[in-house]
């Protein structure tokens, strides 16, 4: 073997390696949108939802029965006190008398004023855009429930039952919507969305790369306009609305 | 005019005791109050997911208000150089540290997690007001303990105008930063205005100086001190002109809000459909920590009566209790405009306006932190000389001329005749 077959060979050698080990985190990666565990959030991607109210009926609370059932907030029967991340709002048009339904969450802000108050950093966005409360240094001020517009958190009132291990909570924290970060992670969507989605007729919620111009929800969004809750504040929230 | 003479009260009488004996048990009570609420979690209070902030807060914002605006005599004194003011500089930097020390306990005390306070202490947003808040509270405790070292220690005392100077600039940005925990918020129809920090400055100024006057009157009474006409009047004249002044703040602050169709569904529900708040508001705020006192103050026989320039005091405290009370539940309890022109209902309380009711241990927390106030002082004055042996007129007053005595007068008459 000459010296350049011999580094040719190396090379090629070396190149397969590299390749085996790529390989099975493009696989994971490419079709699930997963990440390994240890993998950092990135922001190449952008999660949100695009909520068509058109097809949300008003007696329908699909997706806050499964929230409540994967993230475990069932509450202590006290309606003022008791948690709820995700909640169906009705309206009617002051003028018109039109109604329409939907669910109102976490909107996942590009920027949250919940994370610009928090003293502690406890509120914090991802870089994919997932808003969430680390729970370990959360000092239970509140002070984010009177910054969020769209009064999505909850401040944890009593002792807690009943919790996930995916999903932690604690008495004297304050939580909300995770946009399931849990399922997301590996690849799935939103306990909400899939509820929604397994209803026959109603596709209200949609899940997505907001980055990426060839998902599903990105390619729906160019389609027709949607709509921002609070638009005028400039938090660029991840959370599309139709229909209102 | 003799130099001052500072010295402690005495403290050995059964009133003292007493006192201090009422004071501990609020205190403890306090604590109380805190263990029953941590233990069962929040719900056992006012608060919901609607009103997040209760009566703890109000309490707490007040006092943290009314910190800084106690610290105002001494700055008078040292800043702007009123020699009047300067036998009043201790006990004004003491009621100080004092009020804010008893603030900060309500505050941290009603946290959902106050064991957490290393947490706090330790990780910082510096986007976050409140992160800035804790740095303006505790400095403001090292700086106004070195200022009322300055003045303590006579070795020290040419530095006592450098450091009110300081302490004066740090109090006017602590309660900036006070204001601005509310003037911050841009979701909130009862809030995000720039005129929040100014008004609170202006509320601690009023606030400050009814503890302060209230104290003084109340220590010199039970101290059997000579109290003079001069001080009184300087520091009532200048309680009026506070209180007309925060009167004016708010008149501002609700005509802008008038001007602009966005915000006239809080102006109606504050100033016409609130209710209780409505009530507080005219009554509590506007009547009686207005108007009332401003009428006592400057009327010529009532302005004249201590008795009534006491009682003035103590309605300009209740009225700040109310107006702290409506800008922090009223606000709160007036519905989120997430959906502008629609009506709104939900399970979550979506475009109703929120109720809140204050609950037991709620308030007595609340009164717990103004008892550890009233607990420092009464310790300290005790302790160290804060307060002057004599405040009658004649050893502070620097223009007080001796009424001629009309015995004499008539004998001279007399002689002339």
């Amino acid at each position: 073997m000459t010296f350049d077959a011999a580094k040719r060979h190396l090379l090629t050698g070396a190149a397969a390696v590299v390749g085996m080990a790529i390989a099975p985190g493009v696989t994971l990666i490419a079709p699930a949108q997963a990440r390994k565990a240890g993998e950092p959030a990135s922001d190449k991607v952008r999660w949100g939802l695009l909520i068509d109210a058109n097809k949300c009926d008003a007696g329908c609370d699909d997706c806050v029965v499964a929230c409540r059932t994967e993230n475990g907030w069932q509450g202590h029967d006290r309606p003022t006190t008791d948690p709820q991340w995700i909640r169906k709002v009705n309206l009617k048009d002051n003028k018109t008398g039109a109604t329409v339904s939907l669910p109102v969450m976490c909107q996942h802000c590009e920027n949250p004023p919940c994370v610009d108050v928090c003293p502690t950093g406890a509120s914090m966005r991802r870089a994919d855009g997932i808003v969430l409360v680390d729970k370990h240094i959360c000092i239970g001020c509140r002070y984010c429930m009177m910054a969020c517009p769209y009064k999505a958190r909850s401040f944890v009132h009593e002792d807690t039952t009943g919790q996930k291990p995916y999903m932690p909570r604690g008495k004297g924290t304050v939580e909300s919507c995770t946009l399931c970060a849990h399922r997301i992670d590996i690849g799935g969507t939103p306990a909400c969305v899939e509820a929604c989605g397994a209803k026959a007729g109603k596709e209200a919620m949609m899940f997505g790369d907001l980055n990426d111009p060839d998902s599903d929800i990105s390619k729906e969004l160019s389609k027709r306009a949607s709509t921002r809750l609070r638009a005028d504040l400039g938090l660029e929230p991840g959370v599309h609305y139709r229909g209102l | 005019m003799k130099p001052i003479l500072f010295t402690q009260v005495e403290g050995n009488s059964t009133a003292y005791w007493s006192l201090l004996g009422w004071l501990a048990a609020f205190a403890a009570a306090g604590l109380g109050a805190t263990w029953y609420m941590e233990h069962n979690g929040h719900w056992v209070t006012g608060m919901s997911n609607q009103v997040v902030w209760g009566t703890p807060h109000v309490f707490a914002v007040f006092l943290i208000v009314a910190a800084s605006g106690a610290l105002n005599v001494a700055s008078i004194s040292s800043v702007f150089g009123r020699a009047m003011y300067k036998p009043l500089a201790r006990l004004s930097a003491l009621l100080a540290l004092a009020l804010l020390a008893g603030g900060l306990m309500v505050l941290v005390l009603d946290l959902g997690r106050p064991d957490r306070l290393i947490v706090a202490m330790t990780k910082y947003n510096f986007k976050s007001i409140f992160a800035w808040n804790i740095y303006l509270y505790t400095g403001f405790f090292v700086v106004v303990g070195v200022y009322m070292w300055m003045m303590l220690e006579r070795r020290m005392n040419r530095y006592t105008r450098i450091a009110g100077t300081i302490a004066f600039i740090w109090r006017l940005a602590l309660t900036t930063g006070t204001g601005s925990i509310f003037g911050f918020l841009v979701a909130r129809q009862a809030y995000d205005a720039a005129i929040m920090a100014p008004m609170f400055i202006i509320m601690s100024f009023s606030f400050g100086l009814a503890i302060f006057l209230l104290v003084l009157m109340v220590t010199y009474n039970a101290s059997e001190r000579p109290l003079g006409d001069s001080t009184i009047k300087m520091l009532k004249n200048l309680l009026g002109v506070f209180v007309a002044a925060v009167l004016y703040f708010v008149t501002v602050q609700h005509l802008t809000n008038l001007y602009a169709t966005e915000h006239h569904g809080i102006e109606a529900f504050i100033l016409r459909d609130g209710g209780i708040y409505t009530a507080l508001f005219w009554i509590g705020q506007i009547l009686i920590g207005g108007l009332v006192p401003l009428a006592l103050l400057y009327h010529p026989s009532t302005g004249k009566d201590r008795s009534m320039i006491a009682l003035a005091a103590g309605m300009v405290i209740v009225g700040g209790l109310a107006q702290v009370y409506v800008i922090i539940i009223g606000g709160q309890a007036f519905p989120l405009s997430i959906f502008p022109g629609y009506e709104v209902s939900s399970s979550f309380y979506d475009g109703v306006v929120a109720s809140y009711r204050p609950s037991l241990p709620e308030v007595v927390l609340g009164l717990g932190g103004i008892a550890t106030a009233l607990l420092i002082v009464t310790v300290a004055l005790r302790a160290l000389p804060f307060l002057p042996a004599s405040l009658a007129d004649i050893d502070v007053d620097p223009h007080y001329v001796a009424p001629p005595e009309p015995v004499v007068i008539a004998e001279e008459a007399g002689e002339e005749a």
